[in-house]
């Protein structure tokens, strides 16, 4: 697919007048002048052409409608295109700044066949006012050259299988998209066409101009294959629905989803997999496309889990998922699956619970997000403020022995709940300058202490803060129990300021 | 035919159990003082409050309900749903300092809500799930949505799956609930260690609330990790001195603090 006239077509489309408006060019300074880009079909009708100078346009035409070219909501504009092509097939590559390529292998039926797959996708960018040459071939290469270098009058649209080699024959060297000295080089020599490259053997140009330049002639013939680099990441399985009338209720949307989820379902237990990432897609009648992603601990394939996790997360979705005048399509993606044994019926009863942890930390993680279900694990460091680190849930399954036991005997040297950062504390009275404080004021509330037990030096890394100071801690308990732990910052020092924080609470 | 018969016996006591207003399995505390006024320990599958005294309170009243967890989890997993603004407020969950109590952060999952509706929500999700050994709900303050018919949600998922939900009412004041058991928990001294040290967590633990009929009293009692179980402590155990001396020598107390210094007390006891 190519769209020779996107820039124009997006600040038309921009512009509700734009009918009364002159022929429209786009220009961007190029050496010292403004130059033309990119042009309307009404200025290329009256003459104009790209790279001409803005001054020279204006001559030939002095009524002109000018606007600077702007490069990124074009590439934007081109995005949505691709995104709302998805609806044809999921395999959509970007053919940067102003192309796009679709893998419709076992799409077309689904559209009655090539030419009408072809006719409802231009219908869908005519009636979004974006002029397109769309080209149907059985190789990328071949479609792309013949979109974008073949004439207008007489253009095949759909290229039958085998016959590649024929259809590009007549196409100019450009289509080959060789660097500029090359191309000249080749036309010097009397080449002019793609026909009369194939007609001439094939090493002849290897030594000239490199084994690159064979290759692209017969990709261009179908004949090697050539690499995709879809913008999305193709789906290992996926089901669709389409409605010939747009579905709006809850409850269809919903029995469509459990029917997608069950043959998703039954496809994984085929393959003997189980879906990590699955993706829904919600393509609205008014072109929006609406995606919900879900990420699981554990490969997953029963139809009804997989539905519940999604009701989680649509149930969750801080904009919910709005059908507006209906959606018009559906699809369900494993984007990416695990290996999973089939279940077996004698499990044993501990399996079997620690998978219902698992699928409650999943579908806890799709409704709050993974970031927000989370384990601890324990950190090889001194530093108190990072001996643990939550980790998603899901990422982390459940694990024995991760974390040592403590001490018999011992009371808890290390708080239950912790402060980041520490707080502040205003020590009103300490019996001994470097021991612990005897009375303290936090929160605006006084304490005081009645048992303490320290200091224990805990020195940062020294890799990580070589200017902090050690921290003294102490156990602290007040009088009417309560349990603190409390640092004084840096070693005591007659005559200097000493600052005490509040770390933590003990139960 | 003998095993016939302890079959129905089992059947009818559980019958018998289900009809009572306070039925079902208990779980026993440890401590014999609070098994004996409740009838053997809390309903396992109910819906379990416990407040704070006052706000320094809270992180004891979190710790009483993590130790209830403990005590009615055996080794299983359990979730802890905790409102954000109760870490700001409170203090963050300190995974080390939760092993100092018995709980390993291998058996933990916490869910971090948003507000009190999430909370419930997750709180209510995984008091669904049976294979847990509890759920610890913790959100901040009186929310709204925290109303009659919510706990009543939160219990009949609770008796369903037969799991206790012990919700830690962080700043929050008693309001109608469904709970079975309602707790007022406030820190106690501590029995003290060589050199002044603090010891192990001690609590004094009100009962507000009891389906059976047991509130109105109150206990102190200690948590002892080791075997994860409550012990009463007699009262003069614990009225011990302050740090400067000027309190009744407690029996067993060797090193007096004029005369060792809190300095090092912590290598002391470890050497001894």
């Amino acid at each position: 697919m190519w769209f020779p006239l996107l820039p124009a077509d997006r600040i038309i489309r921009q512009r509700k007048d734009a009918r009364d408006r002159p022929p429209l060019v786009a220009v961007e300074k190029q050496k010292g002048a403004m130059r033309i880009v990119a042009l309307s079909r009404e200025a290329k009708r009256a003459g104009l052409v790209v790279g001409l100078t803005l001054a020279d346009a204006r001559a030939r035409i002095p009524d002109l409608w000018v606007e600077e070219i702007d490069r990124i909501a074009d590439a934007a504009l081109l995005d949505a295109v691709a995104e709302d092509c998805d609806r044809v097939s999921p395999v959509v590559m970007v053919d940067a700044p102003d192309g796009l390529t679709l893998d419709i292998t076992g799409c077309d039926h689904l559209f009655g066949g090539e030419a009408g797959l072809r006719l409802g996708v231009s219908q869908r960018l005519r009636r979004a006012r974006i002029n397109a040459r769309t080209v149907i071939a059985g190789a990328p290469d071949t479609a792309r050259a013949l979109a974008r270098h073949a004439p207008l009058q007489g253009r095949i649209a759909i290229v039958a299988p085998g016959e590649e080699a024929a259809a590009v024959r007549s196409l100019p060297i450009a289509a080959l998209g060789l660097e500029e000295k090359d191309r000249v080089a080749i036309s010097r020599a009397g080449l002019k066409t793609i026909g009369a490259l194939i007609d001439r053997p094939s090493q002849l140009f290897a030594s000239r101009f490199g084994e690159e330049m064979t290759l692209r002639l017969r990709r261009l013939q179908g004949l090697a294959p050539a690499p995709l680099t879809p913008r999305r990441n193709v789906p290992a399985i996926w089901s669709e629905r389409r409605f010939a009338e747009p579905i709006g209720r809850e409850e269809d949307i919903h029995s469509a989803f459990a029917d997608m989820a069950r043959e998703i379902g039954d496809e994984l237990a085929a393959r003997r997999e189980g879906g990590r990432v699955f993706e829904a897609s919600f393509y609205r009648a008014d072109g929006a496309v609406r995606r919900v992603a879900i990420e699981t601990g554990r490969p997953v394939r029963q139809g009804e889990t997989l539905l519940r996790l999604f009701r989680e997360k649509l149930d969750a979705l801080a904009d919910p998922l709005d059908p507006g005048f209906g959606f018009d399509q559906m699809r369900l993606c494993v984007l990416h699956a695990d290996p999973l044994a089939a279940v077996q019926p004698g499990l044993d009863g501990r399996a079997i619970e620690d998978d219902a942890v698992a699928d409650l930390a999943d579908r806890l993680s799709a409704r709050f997000g993974p970031e927000r279900v989370v384990r601890f694990l324990p950190e090889d460091t001194h530093d108190p403020d990072r001996a643990a680190r939550a980790a998603p849930a899901i990422f982390n399954p459940m694990t024995s022995s991760l974390w040592p036991a403590p001490e018999a005997g011992e009371p808890p040297l290390r708080p239950s709940q912790i402060f980041n950062p520490p707080q502040r504390i205003a020590i009103r009275f300490a019996e001994i300058p470097d021991g612990p404080p005897r009375r303290f004021s936090w929160r605006r509330k006084e304490f005081t202490v009645r048992r303490a037990e320290g200091p224990e030096r805990i020195a940062p890394e020294w890799w990580r803060a070589p200017d902090d100071a050690a921290r003294d801690y102490y156990r602290i308990e007040d009088a009417e129990g309560r349990r603190f732990w409390l640092f004084r910052a840096g070693a005591y020092a007659p005559g200097a300021d000493t600052h005490w924080y509040l770390h933590g609470v003990f139960a | 035919m003998k095993a016939d018969l302890e079959a129905l016996r089992e059947r009818v006591a559980r019958l018998e159990r289900g009809s009572s207003p306070a039925g079902g399995e208990r779980f026993s505390t440890g401590s014999r003082a609070i098994d004996a006024a409740l009838g053997g320990g809390l309903v396992r599958g109910a819906l379990h409050e416990v407040f704070a005294e006052g706000m320094a309170d809270e992180p004891a009243a979190a710790a009483f309900a993590i130790m209830l967890a403990l005590r009615a989890s055996d080794a299983k997993p359990i979730v802890w749903v905790r409102q954000d603004f109760v870490g700001l407020e409170m203090g963050e969950i300190y995974a080390p300092g939760l092993v100092e109590l018995g709980l390993s952060p291998d058996r933990l999952i916490l869910v971090r809500a948003r507000d009190g509706p999430a909370v419930l929500r997750a709180g209510e999700e995984a008091a669904r799930c049976p294979p847990l050994g509890a759920v610890l709900v913790e959100p901040w303050g009186n929310p709204k949505t925290l109303d009659l018919v919510a706990t009543r949600r939160l219990a009949l998922a609770a008796a369903r799956a037969d799991l206790p939900v012990l919700m830690v009412r962080a700043g929050g004041t008693p309001t109608p609930s469904a709970a079975a058991s309602r707790w007022r928990v406030r820190s106690a001294p501590s029995r003290q260690m060589e050199a002044e040290a603090p010891g192990h967590p001690c609590f004094v633990a009100d009962l507000l609330r009891d389906r059976a009929g047991a509130a109105g009293r109150g206990w102190t009692v200690e948590w002892n990790r080791d075997r994860l179980a409550f012990t009463d402590i007699p009262i003069a155990d614990i009225s011990g001195s302050d740090i400067s001396g000027n309190g009744a020598a407690l029996p067993g107390r060797v090193v007096s603090a004029a005369a060792g210094g809190p300095d090092h007390p912590a290598e002391e006891r470890r050497a001894g």
